[in-house]
């Protein structure tokens, strides 16, 4: 009769191991590194129409629309500079800037 | 992907193919979705699909999407055989074609929706022929609900979204993807790519509920294609001749479509 | 209380997937396969059996339908044949890569070319390294005692891999035996209903499936499937035990039959067998030391079973059921002489092959075989070539055309 396989391990309390494959973290991997460019928003221009962030592919923006002391940020990690966010507009309050510049 | 899953919920289970959508399927422990998934074969999602739906019926889940996400070509090419037996089965999912053109997670090669005359890597000197029409396959199959939509006119899209769910049986939606780098144009570009390919008719935005048509953008004075197919490297090489054939058919296809509306 | 039943192979297949309650079904017909499906439909349709039937439009989405419901939490039932399980081919990679324990019963005949719709193993064969369980029967109460077993052994956690129990199409599928079958109460008490285990779809708990692997994580993959397949013949051991003892008929992973002081024993596989123990019977009658050795778990192989049944046999045969072609001998001779290579006892393992594309292998076929081996065993050399038992001499010369046709 053949010996049976078990774990070395016993998994963490409250988890399991599972078999094959299956991914449950929700992460990716920082795609801001891929951009050549980044975007700025103007912010005393901007009147949070919020269009950039319906627009934006990767749902990078937060913003308060009724606030307007509360900034608009994107999240730079996963930015990639696309500029789609600057194009979409309707101020031009968005300008997309060489990455490596100053502001 | 954000405005499928915004307008459907937590209560849905997607079936993404290999290609550019399995970037949200994931690589190892991560994936960027937070829904339950399954990453299948190119050609069998609507098979999957089709099984997970009859798995949650046979046990009485009724409120639960079944989503299957797959690039054109695994839809038109690979994936029509099991994607049309689920229509002709009338198999309740919501089948929704993401569709860049060509094969573009394995670096731009021609598939059976490239339009005429663009240039992918295996149709090098732009593509003699023109692509499939797979609204029209999808009416074939007489099921509740076909629309075609554009990522970037998202309100229209998750107004078909939420058609697609209730319309208590299969729904197929093929959807306008642009693609920068596979299309050659600079990546600001994309909403302006989408609504030229919207307004110079090429890409008209329409459903058919019950096999009646009813176009959900009217597009009464359209753009000239020649604006729209000048703005992409991938059709460098159309003469003069060619966009004028191209518009020739637009105007056409768009004609019959008309008929069909108006019928 | 069991009952009795004129059943075939096919019939007998499908009332233990009706007893195993499988709650979606997604069969493509195929010959010699299709009254399979066919009763499996008339049983959703009569009520007998309380499922969901996808009509599918090929095997292809015979089993990735059965993939995408089985990981909802339901039991599936699917079965196929020669290019049905060919079109699979792809798809049996994801249900096993996926830990999905799907139990498929498939009949087995011929790949194409030539066109055939008869028996021979090569369909299965070409599947041995597909990361399935293969099983082999014998006969029609086989059929249904293991499909029965396969449920068990697939789904424990301790295995968690998709089983296939074969069948030899004609011989088997369309073949009426007695068959006893066990009562519904009796099943449910041996085999539960099935429960989500490991990865699955559930929007309660969500986890993404089958997402692409980095080179990093993919041996230890599969490294876990082998963990499965090495658990798998002792799983197999327990659940055939508790067969025994709840249905009265006892199996093992290897039927020896009358091998103890054996000199000669040909290795079989499928209903070949039952010929192949008919003349040892004869031969045995005659004083002849002669026995079977069946194999029925042939995915995973049975190594030290097989080499401690074989351990005082100096003259091993293997009859193959396909023909292997570009390896010295077929499949099923070149893993016993595998086996044997690490066994510390000597032996000579000669590989033959018949019955391709259902032509019969007949007890004269079979005396001959054990004919050659007892001349062998008495000292006559052992070829190491296979032995095409039943090719016609003017095989290069049966499709004779006029010139220019």
């Amino acid at each position: 009769m053949s010996k049976l396989h078990a774990s070395a391990t016993q998994p963490s309390s409250g988890y399991r191991y599972v078999y094959g494959p299956c991914a449950t973290v929700f992460q990716a991997t920082k795609t801001g590194t891929w951009r050549t460019h980044r975007p700025v928003v103007n912010q005393e221009l901007c009147n949070r129409c919020s269009k950039c962030a319906r627009y934006c592919p990767s749902d990078l923006f937060s913003m308060d629309r009724k606030d307007r002391s509360v900034p608009v940020t994107i999240d730079m990690e996963y930015c990639k500079g696309c500029g789609i966010c600057a194009e979409v507009c309707p101020l031009k309050a968005i300008e997309m800037v060489p990455e490596r510049s100053v502001r | 992907m954000r405005t499928v899953l915004g307008a459907l919920g937590e209560r849905t289970i997607l079936v993404i193919p290999p290609g550019c959508a399995a970037m949200f399927s994931g690589y190892g422990k991560e994936t960027a979705v937070k829904v339950a998934g399954i990453q299948g074969c190119l050609e069998n999602t609507a098979a999957i699909a089709a099984g997970i739906r009859a798995g949650l019926e046979v046990q009485g889940i009724e409120d639960v999407n079944v989503v299957a996400f797959a690039g054109d070509g695994g839809t038109v090419d690979i994936g029509l055989q099991s994607l049309s037996g689920a229509l002709e089965r009338g198999d309740r999912i919501i089948y929704i074609c993401s569709d860049n053109e060509a094969y573009m997670n394995t670096g731009i090669q021609g598939s059976g929706s490239t339009p005429y005359g663009a240039r992918t890597t295996t149709t090098p000197a732009g593509k003699r022929n023109f692509r499939k029409d797979m609204l029209a396959i999808a009416v074939a199959h007489r099921i509740p609900y076909v629309a075609s939509a554009s990522a970037f006119y998202p309100e229209d899209l998750r107004r078909k979204v939420l058609k697609a769910r209730d319309c208590g049986g299969p729904a197929y939606i093929h959807m306008f993807m642009p693609c920068p780098t596979g299309w050659g144009y600079p990546s600001e570009k994309s909403v302006e790519i989408s609504e030229l390919a919207v307004k110079t008719r090429i890409w008209p935005l329409y459903e058919v509920v019950n096999g009646k048509y009813r176009l959900t953008v009217t597009v009464n004075d359209p753009v000239p294609v020649e604006r729209y197919l000048r703005m992409q490297r991938r059709f460098r090489s159309l003469t003069d001749e060619d966009i004028a054939a191209i518009q020739a058919f637009v105007d056409a296809e768009y004609e019959k479509l008309l008929e069909r509306v108006n019928h | 209380m069991s009952v009795r039943k004129l059943l075939d192979g096919n019939g007998a297949a499908a009332e233990a997937m009706r007893l195993a309650r499988v709650q979606v079904v997604s069969a493509y017909p195929i010959t010699p396969q299709s009254p399979l499906a066919e009763r499996l439909a008339d049983y959703v349709a009569d009520g007998s059996l309380k499922a969901k039937y996808i009509r599918v439009e090929s095997e292809h989405t015979a089993m990735s339908a059965a993939v995408g419901a089985q990981l909802t939490g339901v039991r599936t039932g699917t079965a196929t044949s020669s290019v049905g399980l060919a079109l699979m081919h792809e798809v049996l990679g994801l249900a096993s890569g996926c830990r999905v324990p799907i139990v498929m019963p498939v009949v087995n005949r011929s790949l194409v070319s030539p066109w055939s719709l008869w028996c021979d193993h090569q369909d299965t064969m070409a599947e041995r390294d597909s990361g399935w369980i293969q099983l082999y029967v014998e006969n029609c109460q086989e059929v249904l005692d293991t499909v029965l077993m396969a449920y068990r052994l697939a789904e424990d956690p301790r295995v968690l891999t998709p089983t296939m129990v074969c069948m030899d199409g004609f011989f088997l599928s369309h073949t009426s035996e007695a068959v006893i079958v066990p009562d519904q109460a009796e099943v449910d008490a041996f085999l539960p209903p099935y429960k989500k285990q490991n990865m699955y779809l559930d929007v309660e708990d969500p986890m993404f499936v089958n997402d692409l692997t980095p080179p990093g994580d993919f041996t230890e993959m599969r490294w876990q499937q082998k963990v499965g397949f090495d658990n798998a013949l002792t799983v197999l051991e327990e659940v055939q035990e508790e067969f025994a003892r709840r249905f009265g008929r006892r199996y093992h992973i290897l039927d020896a039959y009358r091998c103890e002081d054996a000199e000669v024993v040909l290795v079989a596989m499928g209903s070949m067998s039952g010929t192949a123990k008919y003349v040892v019977n004869q031969l045995r009658e005659q004083g002849k030391r002669v026995g079977v050795l069946r194999i029925v778990c042939f995915r995973p192989f049975p190594v030290e079973q097989l080499r401690e049944v074989l351990r005082n046999v100096p003259v091993v045969g293997v009859m193959d059921r396909t023909a292997g072609l570009g390896a010295e001998v077929g499949p099923v001779c070149t893993e016993v002489r595998a086996a044997l290579s690490c066994s510390d006892t000597p032996h000579r393992v000669v590989g033959f092959m018949g019955g391709l594309a259902g032509r019969d292998l007949s007890p004269a076929i079979m005396r001959k075989v054990f004919n050659q081996l007892l001349d062998i065993a008495a000292g006559a050399p052992a070829p190491t070539a296979m032995q095409w038992v039943d090719v016609r001499p003017d095989a290069m010369e049966i499709r004779e055309v006029k010139q220019r046709v």
